[in-house]
């Protein structure tokens, strides 16, 4: 399933979107991001099942434009750290 | 003084099926939706829906969710503790004080979909109150995308409310007035309820009558909607749930702009996320929970 976490405002679409198929539950992604936007968790849109895959954190969704901000590549960075520490690569970001 | 009118006020009301005898089935779960507007309560028996309430959420989470199965329950006979598994969904999902889980609505209302429409809906849009959600689901009614637009009341079940208030219309009557109108007025530039309360109002001045004023807030909500709808992409058979599936004057104009037709179904659109909680409590039952 792919859970897409954000909103879209007046100033564009903000979405961090986690292909739940292609997670492979490692957990790598938590520690790489630097202000600890993703948890893992069981898949909530999918209850009846056990599997744990990356989230973004509840309090985190309607503010990620911002919190996600230092890691674009505006500021010189490259790769985003959450998808370059995604090795089945299951993490977009759509801005 | 002329009494006080509430335009926007819905009917509450709750259902039971009228033979089936609780006391003769297996399995009782039940699910309650407590949304930002509006509370369902349902009961299944043994999969079958038994009785289900809707009423209005208060500001109270817990008291509504009461509200609810106890509005359910009335004159059944049966009582919360011979409910065997309860999930709660919604907003206040969490508020649920004698759920013994709780869910996500959009993981629900797909749940729910799928078994007020058929296996063969694919996209089901949920128009809610406070939010709306655009969902992708699988023959067995599981999530495979979805979009959801919160943040803001743009394009929902309270800004009607708000609208049907300003305009002194009563709520269930806006669609069939949106049409009323001799040509289909440009829709009002935005959703947003602050803005287009003081857009309706501005319009009004001008010479609109109310009707086309309605005619332009309903198809602005419709495009709204088509845009949120446009981004996971819209696949036969297309569903609708929540309150505002019940506004033809929305319905008719986003069938329109998509150039397909939602599926009807004979259920009452605002219980497809309670009986999705209830679905999932049933099977949750069944697998031994």
């Amino acid at each position: 399933m792919i859970a897409n976490y954000g909103y879209k405002d007046g100033s564009g679409e903000f979405f961090i979107s986690i292909d739940t198929d292609r997670c492979n539950s490692c957990g790598e992604c938590v520690p790489a991001c630097p202000p600890k936007v993703l948890e893992m968790a069981t898949d909530e849109y999918d209850p009846l099942s056990e599997k744990t895959v990356a989230t973004v954190r509840e309090e985190e969704r309607k503010k990620i434009k911002y919190t996600c901000a230092p890691c674009k590549p505006a500021s010189g960075r490259g790769a985003l750290p959450c998808m370059a520490a995604c090795e089945p690569g299951a993490i977009a970001h759509s801005w | 003084m002329a009494e006080m009118q509430e335009f926007w006020r819905w009917t509450e009301y709750n259902w039971r099926h009228p033979e089936m005898d609780w006391r003769q089935g297996k399995r009782i779960a039940s699910g309650i939706d407590v949304g930002s507007v509006s509370s369902q309560a349902l009961v299944l028996v043994d999969g079958q829906i038994f009785a289900f309430s809707n009423l209005r959420t208060g500001s109270n989470s817990p008291d509504s969710a009461h509200k609810a199965i106890n509005g359910a329950l009335k004159d059944t006979g049966m009582e919360l503790n011979n409910i065997k598994y309860t999930v709660g969904t919604g907003y206040g999902r969490v508020n649920v004080p004698f759920a013994n889980r709780a869910i996500t609505e959009i993981a629900c209302h797909a749940r729910g979909a799928n078994f007020m429409a058929g296996p063969k809906v694919r996209t089901v849009l949920d128009m809610g109150g406070q939010d709306c959600k655009a969902i992708h689901c699988d023959e067995r009614g599981k999530v495979s995308n979805f979009l959801m637009n919160d943040k803001c009341a743009a394009g929902t079940g309270r800004g009607m409310e708000v609208m049907a208030d300003l305009l002194s219309i009563p709520i269930k009557d806006i669609g069939d007035l949106s049409y009323q109108v001799d040509q289909e007025p440009q829709p009002v530039s935005s959703t947003c309820v602050v803005f287009a309360k003081s857009e309706a109002l501005g319009l009004m001045r001008s010479g609109w009558s109310k009707n086309m004023v309605l005619a332009a807030y309903c198809s602005a909500m419709a495009h709204r909607v088509s845009l949120l709808l446009g981004r996971i992409g819209v696949e036969d058979q297309f569903f609708i749930t929540g309150g505002i599936a019940k506004n033809p004057g929305v319905v008719k104009r986003l069938e329109k702009e998509l150039g397909i037709q939602a599926v009807k179904s004979q259920y009452d659109s605002q219980i497809a996320g309670a009986l999705g909680a209830a679905l999932f409590a049933d099977t949750l039952l069944q697998k031994g929970a």
